[in-house]
């Protein structure tokens, strides 16, 4: 069935770039307020499943040319890794550290190794549930 | 502090996911797997021997001291099975080698054992019940993917059970730990075991335990156990025994976890009721044992029995039943996973699964044949092997505290499980070989090592019993002064 999605695709290729630059946002303010890893992951996830359903697997293939599979593994990698990193520093594992550095743009900046942490469950989300959909989809 | 104790589990971890990464190349996904393993089992003897001189270990996780922070608690029980976890999953891992197909090494069965072994290591190390709540899903969401890998059409039957008990469970777990955190307040083990001492475990808190009791005995195949023969007759030989050898054991260990350190206060109808449902667990094991004639079913039945056996000691509650439950935990372990890929090698080298079918097995196959008898007399408890000691000492305990009917149906059991193996025995492994020299299947070496290393297993625990006696009465020891363990836990810095 070929049906005239013009206006869905449109509308699409600005709405992914608020998807994605919210999902960033969410993830950044999770340190203080509601967002985090695993709530910024899931809309980052649900821009590309956007994609996904508005343009056939393949051309978004084309564009986004990894394997999700290994991108959730990363993802898990990065978590644990930034939680095992702190027993090479002899501190508890899963022990977080932050510090003050001055940056050129931002100024005056807390940095935490918990934003690696954080990242980990964000591409493990990502990856997970790209990789459920896409398989559920390979089924139909 | 003491970080290696987190290591047991993020070793496996680690291993699970570099794996995934090297899904094509099956070579170094192996050398990888039997390295990591290996590494794993060393951690385990050090971190054993360490508690032996510095008592009970513990690592609070980002420095968040307990009652607050989630942490891992490393007593002797845990460890020794956490060590027997290790070591079994490298022998069956060999066993894999050789078995298991290419197929599912490419879809990433490697990394699930490691996740699976990363659940139960988990289990057996956390001192925290949600943390446990936590482990018990990776370990069964590991299980999820290796009952249905493969895609056969009995396992993805077996499979929609499988997944809807443990969910209907882990479900029961999760409003069991919300009962007791609305109750009480902590989900702290040993902080749970302080504070119920303090108030007193009244009705409403013996009814939560029940709960507990339900939600473990549905994952140790404690009396709840209808779905276990089914299950783990469906997956590939070397998952089965994976399951057999260590899925129910994190259930009973946390039957003894929880029993023992936290709701101890009503022996009278907690302890009883478990001796109830170990009797009956062991009187329809037996009868399920004996009454099939399908291998895969009789090996499920006498996981089932074995359960019952061992939940024994927790019943009588006595420092000689625990540590003759944990040996026989311990012997349980090896054994289960040597009697399942006998059985599972059997299926392979006939094509058939009924014991009917079968005969004359140790005319081609003798060294299969005579680790199939040692099996057997390992089972039934025979000295030199592993099964006599713990058998000894739940004799012992069920006497001291005066449960006879415990000792006679425990006993009985034993009596039903040497029936049922030596039905098998005489039916598949005597009589005219039905299999003619030109279709005689060879058996793979990498089939028959691990068997017979696991055989070697259960001699050398029988023989070398002295060696790991020392740690099995530290155990005990824990198990039956939950105060050990709070004080390691809440006031040592």
């Amino acid at each position: 069935m070929k049906i005239n999605d013009v206006i869905l695709q449109t509308v699409t290729k600005i709405v992914v770039f608020i998807i994605l630059t919210f999902g960033v946002e969410l993830f950044l303010s999770g340190h203080n307020n509601p967002g985090g890893g695993f709530i910024g992951g899931l809309v980052l996830s649900s821009a590309f499943v956007l994609l996904y359903l508005v343009y056939d697997i393949e051309t978004v293939q084309k564009g986004i040319p990894f394997d999700f599979k290994k991108i959730a593994a990363i993802g898990v990698l990065l978590a644990v890794g930034s939680g095992t990193g702190s027993m090479l520093f002899g501190s508890e594992f899963l022990t977080h550290t932050f510090s003050e550095f001055t940056l050129p743009v931002f100024g005056a900046t807390e940095l935490g190794t918990v934003v690696l942490f954080e990242a980990g469950v964000a591409l493990t989300v990502v990856g997970v549930v790209v990789t459920i959909i896409l398989s559920i989809s390979e089924d139909v | 502090m003491n970080n290696s104790i987190v290591l047991p589990m993020i070793i496996p971890l680690i291993t699970g996911i570099l794996l995934v990464f090297f899904r094509s190349h099956i070579r170094l996904q192996r050398i990888v797997s039997v390295v990591s393993i290996v590494c794993t089992v060393a951690i385990s003897v050090y971190i054993l021997q360490l508690i032996q001189q510095e008592g009970i270990l513990r690592l609070d996780f980002g420095g968040w001291l307990p009652p607050y922070g989630i942490l891992f608690v490393a007593d002797s029980f845990s460890m020794l099975l956490v060590l027997t976890t290790s070591i079994i999953t490298g022998i069956l891992l060999l066993y894999a080698f050789a078995s298991i197909g290419v197929t599912h090494e490419k879809m990433f069965f490697y990394p699930f054992v490691f996740f699976l072994i990363t659940g139960v290591n988990g289990s057996f190390l956390t001192g925290d019940l949600f943390n446990l709540f936590v482990c018990f899903e990776v370990m069964l969401l590991a299980s999820y993917v290796l009952i249905t890998l493969g895609g056969r059409k009995v396992q993805l039957v077996e499979s929609i059970k499988y997944i809807s008990i443990n969910v209907l469970s882990s479900w029961f777990f999760l409003v069991a730990i919300a009962y007791l955190y609305g109750t009480i307040g902590t989900l702290n083990m040993a902080h749970l075991s302080v504070r119920i001492a303090e108030v007193g475990q009244g009705p409403l808190l013996t009814v939560i335990s029940l709960i507990f009791l339900i939600v473990f005995s549905l994952k140790a195949g404690l009396l709840l156990y209808f779905w276990l023969p089914g299950s783990y007759s469906a997956p590939p030989t070397v998952v089965a025994a994976l399951f057999g050898a260590l899925l129910t054991k994190v259930g009973v260990y946390a039957l003894f976890r929880t029993f023992t350190l936290i709701f101890y206060h009503e022996p009278g109808i907690t302890h009883k009721l478990i001796g109830v449902m170990a009797i009956v667990t062991m009187v329809f094991g037996s009868v399920g044992a004996i009454a099939y004639q399908d291998v895969r079913q009789i090996v499920a039945y006498n996981v089932v029995i074995a359960v019952g056996f061992i939940l024994v000691g927790l019943a009588v509650s006595t420092e000689a039943g625990f540590q003759g439950s944990i040996y026989y935990l311990v012997h349980d372990m090896i054994i289960k996973a040597l009697l399942y890929l006998i059985a599972g090698t059997m299926i392979y080298l006939t094509g058939k699964t009924r014991i009917d079918e079968m005969s004359g097995l140790i005319r081609n196959y003798p060294l299969l044949g005579w680790l199939f008898f040692i099996t057997l007399l390992s089972l039934a408890g025979i000295p030199p092997l592993s099964g006599f000691i713990g058998k000894v000492y739940m004799g012992q305990g069920t006497i001291e505290a005066g449960a006879f009917l415990l000792l006679a149906v425990a006993f009985l059991s034993s009596i039903f499980v040497l029936y049922s193996l030596l039905r098998i025995f005489l039916n598949s492994f005597w009589g005219e070989t039905i299999i003619n020299e030109d279709d005689d299947v060879p058996l793979k070496k990498g089939m028959l090592v691990p068997c017979v290393l696991l055989g070697i297993l259960t001699f050398a625990l029988g023989i070398g019993v002295e060696g790991i006696a020392v740690y099995v009465q530290d155990a005990a020891e824990t198990l039956m002064n939950p105060q050990i363990y709070i004080e390691a836990v809440l006031y040592e810095r």
